[in-house]
Formats: structure tokens, C-alpha cells, sequence
């Protein structure tokens, strides 16, 4: 690991609010410049957390070094780090120069050039001349921007936002993603993103830390963590996915194969299984990864299933298809690209097939 | 954005530890000591103001008056006369009565005020609140006075009744009686009714009230099934806001009250003043307090108990 | 907006009118009486006239008065604010143990009949041997105003999220400049409430001064021991009427403040 890899590194950090515990033993490093994104739902400590990265928490146990400095005795307003809050708070009695400006009273700059400052940052947000607007004459787009610009002109080490995106509506949330996308490139930033929304972790992260109850599950590229997961939390936290258990079946050195649940023997390489005969195995499969035909493909691993219910989604359909020798209904997404399937819309009740390749596989750690 | 840059970042020089004392830093890792800190001095007063005064009546309490000075042999005798002698368990009781009454009376009648202000006043709410409670702003004590006019001998009421010929004589138990006290009471503290009254009405949410109009409440039904439960919180505050200090009254009594009209507040006050009996003053107050605290306990568990069977 | 809930109450509308007039007429006698040309405050009036209001000039006592209560009023208003604006601050904005306990401590005046506290406070300060003084009075009032100041300020502490104060610590502001900055602003108008509301209670507190003054009488005590003396009276009605003037323009000053001050922040 090279030292900008461990631009923020977080050390076996707990911290307990009397006998709550909301983070239990974290150890993990973010890159310079990285664009990380702390994913849970609520309540799994990712807002905890990152407010011990700012220093309004401090952790029970464990340390949490900002470029090689140690930060349990620095105050937050010391902390080489800047923030933009779930709220915004955007101070009600100041306009929106004064706010982008407050961080600089320490600097001591001259009148004009605090205000060429403020204009550039005004600039960079895209909201130029509206230095005094009143903060209350302000959207919740608006708002976000200031907050942002506020802690950008300071140019801190590691920005550190708090669900910045989830006050807005669905629509501005999509723009705001990808200008803020654009912005940490620009600017180059280490950026610490928290959010519930996992579509957005995707969309907008290098890298993601799944966290759940107090504890990193994994942390990942966002293909990684959706191609990949490494348990049945993160799989199913992460997009739709269909789970199997199973059992390995070994005959010598060279065959391997694991017999699931509803879709009977896969063949499968020792390469990709490394557990002995018998053992159960818990395997996943997305819904895209099935494909759906009328009659059963040429070749390849396929099982025959009925419709239970689909449903229209636009670009593609989701269908759930219930499969001898499995409880639940197997979800299935395929594109609309044609939609009439030998010149019929489907039907509940109707017979299909599914069709899926061995490499689509995803094996998880037994939990 | 490159270009923007600061004349000095801020952790260049190192970021700067906490130092000082074991105190300080305690300070600095612990809210719960922080937030001590900052409220020590409220809590000083408090403590200076309300527990040190209080103990010491309650030693008092148990002294005796010797002469001019006090006999400081712990005793009960004072607690044993305020219970056997009449005219203390007389007093206290009446304070308590015209309390009641004056607080009953003022929250029936300030409840409507609330409540039109509440769910019938759309605009200019806060011009009504003002209007309803700007007479409290004048001297508590000219208030008083001012009944004194209206219900003396020569006050509004009896020369008004008598110039238009419906009664011959002034009417005496206007003034000097516990009626008089009874309605300047009610008068002097409605603003403590109303605010109580008119913020928990506020909080109702108005579609709780539609929703039980679509379940099949009339007006009335409606009103206390919902609407008087829900405002329960108000009501309670009020009568506390107002029953406590008034059973303590002085000058109401003191001024309107006659010889029929004094309550403990007077009484006490006699012992501090007149009479010169600080420990027997003493005594009444805590005997007061200690009933006070008591009917309160008693009016809280009926009014959750009567407000369980409504709902 | 007339929603069924909503739709207008005659009945109400005249109960509501019936009841101003009721709270308003007692408190009218006293700049009426401040009018009438006899020293007797009873009907029928006598006739229009300002001479009690001349004669309030060549009256010090009452001046001296007044001024005492005053002083006590604002040395009271602005200590039960400061001690109220740091005890708000450390209810609403901290983790602590045992704080439902301490605010119920606190709030404890507001349930005790003022008489206990002006004979408990007597007795105290006669056993430590403190003379009688406006400074006894002073830590009377503050007693009894300390609570008005935190329940004033409280809520306007409980309505400003508390990520304002900690955005400004993470822009770089210290805990001082994060108060001079940040917070003192937001809570202005809370602070100018307090500061009114308990200047006015102090300055009508009969009873804890009843118990606590010594030979300078506060206001209150002085158109006590007036009440007994016709001839004085009538220019201390000239007087009340007078504050009563001043204390309704202070109202209306202090809600539109308030007023101001919500919507600067909405």
C-alpha cells in the first residue's frame, strides 16, 4: 500500500453510546482523492462514523489518523476536514456570501480578496451573483450547493458529506449526482459520501463500504460489490438477487459440481469451488443473468418454471417464475427489447424456461 | 478551483493538542461534565435559593417560641397545634377551597376563549393571544385595587344596580367575603389558563378531529371524545399554574378577603409579622407545601384515571 | 378555509368578545381613576383631571421607588437570562446524566406558592444575619425568574438544529467564536424575551418583596403601603397608568422582535 492509499485510515474504532454499541471494531483506509461512500441503512453507524471522521464523536476504542496524524485530541475545528450536512445548516442569519465566507474569518484576508474567493466558489457551484441572496430565499438545491461551496472554499483535506442528496427530489437528485461527480473530480478532494441509497453509492463511488449494524461488511469498487458480493447481507442490500443453498458434490480431483435447490447439478470448476463433498454452500444468481425462452435452449444448464406475476418497468420487465424444489418465486429481468414472446404477451401460469451460464454464479460465504 | 488557495492551510503547522489539566481535559472528552459546568451556576442559585431555605424551615419548623427568642429543643408541638388547634385546619381549608373554585372556575371559562382562538380565529392569531394576555401586564396589585372599586360598597356593581332602582341597599357580600376573593382570582390569573389552554388546543391535529366527524361523531360527541382528551395536558397545566400560587395568595385575601376571606397565606404571614411566631410560620409553610404536593398527586391520578374512562 | 372543522361559531364569536370586555375593564379603572378630580377611588366620578399627574413630579418617594425597582429589574433580567441562556444551552445541546431531574429542579418555582420562598429566603438570610436590602430582594426575584428565563429560552434552543453549531466548528470556529457567531444570533429573540419577561415579573413581584426589603421599598411596596393613604394614592395611579402605557408599547415591541425574529429564520 502506498501512503496515499491510507489518506484517512481508521484503526480498530468502536464507539459506544453507553450500552448501545454503534460501531464495533471498523479497521479500513480511503485513498487520496478518492470518492468513498459509506452505504447502510439506518441506523448501521455510518453517520457515526463519519462524524468521528469530523470529531463530533469521539470513539470509544481505536484511532483515526488524517494523514498520518493521529485525530483523538484534535477538536473538530481544527480537523483538516470540512463538512456538508444531512440539514445543510446553512445559517439562517447570515446571506449566502457570509455563510461561503465563514470558515475564512481565522485567515485574516483582505475585504476584496474574500469576496474574488467567495465568487469563484460561487462560480464553481454554478450560481454566480447570488452572494446576497438572503439564506431563507434559498431551494433545497440552492442549499445544497452553498453548503458545499462553504466547505470547498476552505480546502480541507477530506470533504465529508452527510446524505447530502436525500432532501431532494428524485429528479435533482439525478443532476446533483453527476455534478457532484464532476466536482470532486475537479477539485480532487478525498470525499466521504454517506448515504442509504444504494443506487446513488453506485452511480457516484470509487469505492463503497457496505456497513450493517456497526460492522463493515465489505468494502468494494461498486462492480465488485454488485458482481461479487461476499455475503447474502451485501447481495441482497445491493440490487435484487436470488439466493440458492446447496451442497458440493466432488467425484475425484478433476469434477466438481454443486447440486441447488431448484436448479439441480451444476458443473462447476475446482478453480471456483475449493470446499470438500457434502459441504453446504449458499450460491446467487442476479435476475439478469437468467434468460427466459418459450423452449428449452439447445444447450447449457435450463429448468422449466411457471409465471407467478411480472411486473412492467419500462426499459425491462421483471418476472418471478416459481421452479420445482424451491419455496420462494426466482425474480427474472429481461429487457423489453422484445417483449412478445413467440407472438404473445406472457401470461400468469404460463410454462418457461430458464437459462443461465455457470460463470454467472456467485458464491457466498456461508453466514 | 486550483487557483483558489489559501494563504496557509490549516494543519501545515501540526494539528495543536489538548493540553492543560486532568480538568480541562475532562472538560474537553466529557459533555455530561461540559454541560455541569455551565449550568453550576443556575444549579448554585437553586440550591442557595431553594434547598438551604428550606431545610432551614424545616429546623425552624421544629423549634418553639420562647419570649422574644425560640427554644431550639426539637419538637413536633408546632406540627401537633397546626392539626389540633381549628382555626389553622380552618384556613388551609378554605385556601384550598376558594383555590379550587377560583381555578375550576377560571379554566371552564378561559376553555372556550382558548378553544375559539384556537380552531376559529384564522388570521391575526397572535393579535388575539396579545389582546387576551396584555392586561397581566399591569401590576398585579392595581388589578386587585381594581376589583376593590368594582365591588365595593360605593363600586360599580352596587351603584350601578342601585341608580337603575333594583336594589335598595349595597350589597355587602361582594366585598370582604370569599366570593370577592373567588372572582379577582379567577380574574388576576386567566392569562395562566389560557396560554396552557390554547397551546395544547393548537397541537390537535386537525384531521384527527375530521376523522372522527367521518366515523360518525357529531359536534358534541366529537368534542369529548377528541378534542377535551387531547387537551387534557393543557387543562392539568393550567390548574397547576394556577391552584398552587393562589392557595398561597396574599394580598387578594389581604385586600378583599375580610375576616371571612383570609386564607394561609395571610396566616403566615401573620406569624412572620405580627404575631411573631417564625417557628409556628414556618410550620404552616411546610404544611402547606406538603399538601400541595399531595392534591396534586391526587388530581393527577383521578384526571388520568376520569380521562382513561372518556377515551 | 372554512373547512367543516372550521365553519364559524356565533355563539363563541360573542362569548370571546364578552371576555375581553370582562378582562379588559378592571385593568381600564386604574388610567380612568388617574383622571377623576377626587382623592376617593370610587364612583361617580368627579370630573376630568391631569392635577395627579402634576403632583406625581413633587412625589419622590415614588420616583425613588420606581428607580429601585428598576435597578432590580434589569440587574435581575439580565442575570436569570445569562444563567438561562448557559443552562438552555447545556439542557438542549449535551448528552448528561440526570437531566430530566435537573430541569424538573429548576422549573420548581413555578409550583411553590412564592410565600414559602419569600419566608424560607426570610429565614435564611435573618439566621446568616444578611441585612434586608434591594439585594436581598434581588436574589429573591431571581429565584422565582430563573425559571421563567429557561422555559423562554429553551424552546428557541430545542428549534435551531444543532448541525448550525456544529457546521460552524467544523468551518473552524472554537466554542466562543462558535457562540459569538452562530448561536447568540439565532437565539436573539429568545434572549430579548427573557430579558422582558422577567424585568416585568420582577418589577410586579409584591410578595417575595413583601418578605425581603429592607428600607428602600420597591414599586410594589410602595403602592402597598399608598393603598392605605388616600391622599398619596391618586398619583400612584397617575404613576401605574403610566407604566401601564409603557409595559403594553414593551409587549408590542417585544412581539413584533419575536416576530421578526421567526421570520428571518423561516
Amino acid at each position: 500500500m502506498t501512503p496515499s492509499d491510507r489518506f484517512i485510515s481508521i484503526r480498530n474504532v468502536s464507539k459506544s453510546f453507553g450500552a448501545f454499541t454503534a460501531i464495533e471494531e471498523i479497521s479500513m483506509d480511503i485513498g487520496q482523492g478518492e470518492f468513498f461512500s459509506l452505504l447502510g441503512a439506518s441506523g448501521c453507524g455510518k453517520t457515526t462514523l463519519l462524524r468521528m471522521l469530523a470529531g463530533f464523536e469521539s470513539p470509544t476504542k481505536g484511532e483515526i489518523f488524517i494523514d498520518d496524524q493521529p485525530m483523538s485530541d484534535v477538536p473538530p475545528h481544527h480537523r483538516p476536514v470540512n463538512m456538508v450536512f444531512q440539514s445543510y445548516a446553512i445559517f439562517p442569519h447570515l446571506n449566502v456570501g457570509d455563510n461561503i465566507a465563514y470558515g475564512l474569518r481565522k485567515h485574516k484576508l483582505a475585504a476584496a480578496r474574500r469576496a474574488e474567493m467567495v465568487e469563484e466558489m460561487l462560480d464553481l457551484i454554478k450560481l454566480p451573483g447570488y452572494g446576497n441572496r438572503k439564506a431563507n430565499e434559498l431551494s433545497g438545491g440552492q442549499r445544497q450547493r452553498i453548503a458545499l461551496a462553504r466547505a470547498l472554499i476552505l480546502r480541507p483535506k477530506v470533504l465529508l458529506l452527510d446524505e447530502p442528496l436525500g432532501a431532494l427530489d428524485k429528479q435533482l437528485r439525478e443532476q446533483m449526482q453527476l455534478e457532484l461527480r464532476a466536482l470532486q473530480r475537479q477539485v480532487g478532494i478525498t470525499f466521504v459520501f454517506v448515504t442509504h441509497d444504494q443506487e446513488e453509492a453506485l452511480t457516484l463511488s470509487d469505492r463503497i463500504a457496505v456497513m450493517s449494524g456497526g460492522k463493515v461488511l465489505q468494502v468494494d469498487t461498486p462492480a465488485g460489490l454488485y458482481e461479487t458480493p461476499r455475503t447474502r447481507a451485501v447481495a441482497s442490500f445491493i440490487g435484487t438477487m436470488n439466493f440458492f443453498r446447496g451442497t458440493v458434490r466432488r467425484n475425484g480431483a478433476a469434477m466438481a459440481a454443486i447440486e441447488a435447490e431448484g436448479l439441480g447439478t451444476i458443473p462447476m470448476t475446482t478453480a471456483q469451488l475449493t470446499k470438500p463433498d457434502g459441504a453446504p454452500v449458499q450460491i446467487a444468481l442476479r435476475p439478469e443473468k437468467f434468460s427466459l425462452s418459450a423452449k428449452r435452449p439447445e444447450a447449457g444448464l435450463a429448468v422449466e418454471g411457471r409465471l407467478c406475476t411480472s411486473a412492467y418497468m419500462g426499459e425491462r420487465s421483471q418476472y418471478y417464475l416459481s421452479i420445482p424444489g424451491k419455496a420462494e418465486p426466482v425474480a427474472v429481468s429481461a429487457p423489453n427489447t422484445h417483449r412478445l414472446m413467440g407472438g404473445h404477451d406472457l401470461s400468469e401460469g404460463e410454462a418457461l424456461w430458464l437459462s443461465w451460464s455457470p460463470e454467472s454464479i456467485v458464491m457466498l460465504d456461508t453466514d | 478551483m486550483a487557483e483558489t488557495s489559501l494563504p496557509k492551510r490549516r494543519t501545515t503547522e501540526g494539528p495543536p493538542r489538548a493540553s492543560g489539566s486532568a480538568f480541562l481535559r475532562l472538560l474537553r472528552r466529557s459533555e455530561s461534565a461540559r454541560a455541569y459546568v455551565m449550568m453550576s451556576p443556575t444549579l448554585l442559585i437553586m440550591t442557595l435559593g431553594i434547598v438551604v431555605p428550606f431545610v432551614i424551615l424545616l429546623v425552624i419548623s421544629l423549634w418553639t417560641r420562647a419570649g422574644f427568642g425560640f427554644d431550639t429543643t426539637p419538637t413536633l408541638a408546632n406540627y401537633a397545634r397546626s392539626w389540633n388547634e381549628p382555626i389553622y385546619g380552618t384556613l388551609l381549608l378554605r385556601s384550598f377551597w376558594i383555590s379550587g373554585v377560583a381555578t375550576a372556575i377560571t379554566v371552564l371559562l378561559c376553555y372556550p376563549m382558548a378553544y375559539y382562538v384556537a380552531f376559529h380565529v384564522h388570521r391575526n392569531k397572535m393579535m388575539w393571544i396579545i389582546l387576551m394576555t396584555l392586561p397581566f401586564w399591569t401590576s398585579y396589585l392595581l388589578r386587585v385595587f381594581a376589583w376593590k372599586v368594582i365591588l365595593g360598597y360605593e363600586g360599580v356593581i352596587n351603584s350601578g344596580l342601585m341608580s337603575a332602582g333594583l336594589i335598595e341597599a349595597p350589597l355587602s357580600f361582594l366585598l370582604y367575603s370569599p366570593t370577592a376573593v373567588i372572582i379577582t382570582l379567577a380574574h388576576a390569573w386567566a392569562a395562566f389558563a389560557i396560554l396552557p389552554l390554547y397551546v395544547s388546543l393548537e397541537k390537535i391535529d386537525r384531521s384527527l378531529l375530521e376523522a372522527a366527524t367521518d366515523l360518525g361523531d357529531g359536534p358534541v360527541a366529537r368534542f369529548f371524545r377528541v378534542t377535551l382528551p387531547l387537551s387534557m395536558p393543557g387543562v392539568i397545566a393550567a390548574s397547576f399554574l394556577i391552584f398552587i400560587p393562589t392557595t398561597g395568595d396574599y394580598i387578594t385575601p389581604a385586600l378583599l378577603g375580610g375576616p371571612d376571606g383570609a386564607m394561609i397565606g395571610n396566616l403566615i404571614q401573620l406569624q412572620f409579622g405580627a404575631v411573631n411566631n417564625w417557628p409556628m410560620g414556618a410550620t404552616l409553610s411546610i404544611v402547606l407545601m406538603l399538601w400541595i404536593a399531595a392534591l396534586a398527586l391526587v388530581f393527577l391520578l383521578v384526571t388520568r384515571k376520569v380521562q382513561g374512562r372518556i377515551t | 378555509m372554512s373547512s367543516y372543522i372550521k365553519r364559524p361559531n356565533r355563539a363563541l364569536q360573542v362569548y370571546a368578545v364578552l371576555f375581553l370586555i370582562v378582562l379588559y375593564v378592571p385593568v381600564l379603572f386604574i388610567p380612568l381613576f388617574s383622571f377623576n378630580d377626587s382623592i376617593y377611588v370610587r364612583f361617580p366620578l368627579q370630573g376630568f383631571t391631569l392635577q395627579w399627574y402634576g403632583e406625581l413630579w413633587t412625589r419622590e418617594p415614588v420616583w425613588n421607588a420606581l428607580w429601585n425597582s428598576v435597578k432590580v429589574g434589569l440587574v435581575v433580567s439580565v442575570i436569570s437570562t445569562v444563567l438561562g441562556v448557559m443552562a438552555a444551552r447545556a439542557i438542549t445541546r449535551t448528552r448528561m446524566r440526570g437531566k430530566g431531574a435537573l430541569v424538573t429542579f429548576i422549573m420548581m418555582p413555578l409550583v411553590i406558592p412564592g410565600i414559602i420562598f419569600g419566608v424560607a429566603l426570610l429565614v435564611l438570610l435573618s439566621r446568616m444575619g444578611v441585612p434586608l436590602s434591594l439585594y436581598t430582594v434581588g436574589l429573591g426575584h431571581l429565584i422565582i425568574c430563573l425559571p421563567f428565563a429557561v422555559a423562554t429560552l429553551l424552546p428557541r434552543f430545542e428549534g435551531f438544529d444543532p448541525s448550525m453549531e456544529e457546521a460552524s466548528a467544523d468551518l473552524g470556529e472554537n466554542g466562543w467564536w462558535t457562540f459569538w457567531r452562530v448561536t447568540f444570533p439565532m437565539v436573539m429573540p429568545g434572549i430579548v424575551a427573557s430579558l422582558l419577561l422577567t424585568f416585568t415579573i420582577s418589577f410586579d413581584e409584591f410578595i417575595m418583596a413583601f418578605f425581603l426589603t429592607g428600607t428602600d421599598p420597591t414599586l410594589p411596596m410602595y403602592i402597598w403601603g399608598q393603598l392605605r393613604f388616600p391622599k398619596e394614592f391618586p398619583s400612584v395611579l397617575a404613576m401605574a397608568a403610566l407604566i401601564l402605557f409603557v409595559s403594553f408599547a414593551l409587549v408590542f415591541l417585544a412581539q413584533w422582535v419575536g416576530r421578526k425574529g421567526l421570520e428571518d429564520q423561516a
